[in-house]
């Protein structure tokens, strides 16, 4: 969570100084996917939306790939082999149907895995949503369903997105069990996740659980919440983020001491530095600047009309780089 | 006249006609409150308030649904997505409905929406942030599919836009929002639905762009002529559909030579639909091939490829010099 989070932090400089794209912050949202995914193993599949830094980094992804991700490389979405996970998924809430795909030919090919997927508060409102959470209904697919409600999307607030009290209780018209949990608290959402995960093996059908929590930053690096929420109202909840109260309990329970978080802290100080350091040195060596990877995964097989387009680039750029050399050279 | 940007000139646009027609309503995600991801609904939220500018739910089938129905029943929806790369999920309302209404009531029932929508790449953003898909709406009969291209046309085609009786989709090209700055009329303009501008007349070779690609065709046209001393018109489609096919033949009978220029793919893209009217109509007054500088047929790449993908005027150029050496 730590590392989630100091990891999330250097984005952000690297965004300002314009060596990432616009990405949307994580911190805050710790709890939420610590918890979760904790309660699923390896050949379970892990299906993010895109807040999941945290899951990510659980369930093995590299700093160096999550980078690429961010500085604009499709290798960025290149899932690690070995890890049963999608990467990101942007058009929101499409995801949980291919969440609640993947859990359907688990149970058709009657294996005992389960499928954990991810969505925001905000994305509840959208079709796929209500036709994910029937199919997985209908069909007892074994998928847990975790919404962060972080009670924005973007600038709309929970109350204009549902008139509904709760994510949680849009599980009772799809007949599964739906519960909300406190989602700064990462045993809680550990707890309610693990009777989840025990339902869906054992055949019980899928689970809706909603972590309420708060999107302590702005929705991406390009947004502005002066123009719609307080900064009193952020305030009150900064002070019950998950980091500071994991750390506190972690301390009174003496887990944790000072010293040894200032070990963790330079740890992942100089793990991050590495990655950082080691992302340029990776797009080099796989030479993944060359245009012509544009082309060579769409399909299976190259059509011929694509290669032609590439040979077209490729053409093209070859010689006006021979028309740049000639016009120094004069 | 006051010199703006796009940007300014839609939200000015949308200013005045929901000044002009108390029927004219505003939709869409964070359009209120946080006045659009992109700033062009500025004002509007304060100036009339949340019965006719709606902060909507997150769910594009419902925006252009209800706007659908909104627009049955009298009012004049201006519906927004957030980013056009989201409308797929409204499509089907477009496609099995805006795009219907009239012609299976035989005229009795119609649609005249706006659906206003952020295209095109150059803003280093995420997935699904970045494409050019006008051609999908422009193979769904029954849509009109509007692309300004300066902040001028750009006021004056939104208020054609919302004027016109028929489902309009209206492509921002969201890299020329704040790219720079043209006078605007003090007074409300309209600029006619299906007319194509000639920008400039050169005798050598008639290039045909739109959106997005219209200021690189420019900048192109400007270079051939500096450097090469090689003279182009330059056609600016400004609507898809219904496409002015008198103007780009018009101009190709008198240059011989043709180019067409857009972001988005080029299997079935527009270039496509403007070579086959070439090809119709003025096949005999062609000189040369009529080539097309595209995006490739693929997704548009992460923002570190951008630039491989979308044409620009060095593309153009090469095309121009080949057309002519034909
Ligand atoms: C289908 C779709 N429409 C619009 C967007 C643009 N968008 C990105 S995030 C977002 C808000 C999402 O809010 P919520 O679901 O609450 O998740 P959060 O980002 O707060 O975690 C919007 C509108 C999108 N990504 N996908």
């Amino acid at each position: 969570m730590l590392l989630a989070r100091r990891l999330d932090e250097r984005y952000l400089a690297m965004q300002r100084q314009g060596r990432i794209g616009t990405f949307p912050q994580a911190s805050g949202h710790e709890a939420i996917s610590m918890g979760s995914v904790m309660a699923i193993n390896k050949s379970d599949y892990h299906v993010p939306a895109y807040r999941e830094l945290v899951g990510f980094l659980y369930r093995g992804w590299s700093i160096e790939t999550l980078l690429l991700y961010w500085m604009g490389y499709e290798e960025g979405a290149q899932v690690p082999d070995g890890i049963n996970d999608l990467p990101s998924c942007v058009p929101v809430a499409s995801q949980l149907l291919h969440a609640t795909g993947i859990a359907m030919a688990m149970k058709l090919k009657r294996e005992k895995n389960v499928v954990l997927t991810y969505i925001g508060d905000g994305a509840t409102s959208e079709g796929d949503f209500h036709e994910a959470l029937n199919f997985a209904s209908v069909f007892s697919a074994p998928v847990i369903f975790i919404c962060l409600n972080n009670q924005y999307a973007i600038s709309v607030p929970v109350a204009k997105q549902m008139k509904s009290q709760t994510v949680a209780q849009k599980a009772i018209a799809y007949g599964i069990p739906g519960i909300r949990v406190d989602g700064n608290d990462v045993l809680a959402v550990y707890k309610a996740t693990c009777e989840a995960v025990e339902r869906a093996r054992n055949g019980l059908g899928p689970s809706l659980i909603e972590g309420l929590t708060y999107r302590i930053t702005p929705h991406t690096t390009a947004d502005d919440p002066k123009k719609y929420r307080s900064i009193e109202e952020s305030n009150e909840w900064l002070k019950r983020e998950p980091l500071i109260r994991l750390e506190k309990y972690l301390m009174d329970k003496k887990i944790l001491t000072k010293v040894k978080k200032q070990e963790m802290e330079e740890l992942i100080e100089k793990k991050i530095k590495d990655a950082i350091d080691q992302a340029p040195k990776i797009i080099q060596e796989r030479d993944l600047d060359n245009p012509e990877l544009m082309f060579n995964y769409l399909y299976d097989e190259v059509p011929s009309h694509l290669v032609k387009q590439k040979e077209e680039l490729l053409g093209y750029l070859k010689q006006n780089n021979k028309e740049l050399k000639l016009a120094h050279n004069h | 006249m006051s010199e703006m940007n796009m940007a300014k000139a839609i939200n000015l646009a949308l200013h005045e006609a929901m000044e002009k027609d108390e029927t004219v309503i505003v939709m869409g995600e964070d359009v209120g409150l946080d006045e659009g991801v992109f700033r062009i609904t500025e004002g509007l939220y304060a100036k009339f308030g949340e019965n006719r500018v709606l902060d909507t739910p997150l769910a594009e089938s419902a925006i252009m649904g209800t706007a659908i129905g909104m627009a049955l029943y009298g009012l004049k929806p201006v519906a927004e997505m957030q980013f056009s790369g989201f409308s797929y999920y409204a499509y089907h309302q477009m496609e099995g409905h805006a795009a219907r209404f009239r012609n299976r009531t035989r005229g009795k029932r119609s649609c005249p929406l706006v659906m206003r929508a952020p295209y095109g790449g150059g803003i280093r953003a995420i997935e699904h942030h970045s494409e050019s898909r006008e051609a999908i709406y422009a193979h769904t009969p029954g849509l009109k599919v509007v692309i300004p291209s300066s902040p001028r046309n750009a006021r004056a085609l939104l208020h054609s836009s919302i004027n016109d009786p028929d489902a309009v989709v209206f492509y921002e090209p969201k890299a020329s929002y704040r790219l720079f700055k043209e006078e605007v009329p003090d007074t409300m303009e309209t600029f006619p639905i299906g007319k194509a501008q000639v920008l400039k007349t050169g005798s050598d070779i008639t290039l045909i762009s739109y959106g997005a690609s219209l200021k690189i065709t420019l900048d192109a046209c400007e270079i051939l002529e500096e450097d090469h001393n090689i003279h182009c018109t330059v056609v600016d489609l400004l609507t898809i559909v219904p496409m002015d096919t008198q103007t780009i033949i018009e101009s190709v009978v008198k240059t011989g030579k043709a180019v067409v220029i857009h972001e988005g793919p080029r299997t079935c893209g527009i270039g496509a639909e403007v070579v086959a009217r070439i090809n119709e109509e003025a096949l005999l007054y062609l000189d040369a091939p009529v080539k097309r500088v595209t995006g490739f047929d693929t997704p548009i790449p992460f923002f570190s490829k951008e630039k491989f993908y979308l044409p620009d005027t060095g593309r153009i150029i090469s095309a121009v010099k080949e057309t002519l050496a034909f």
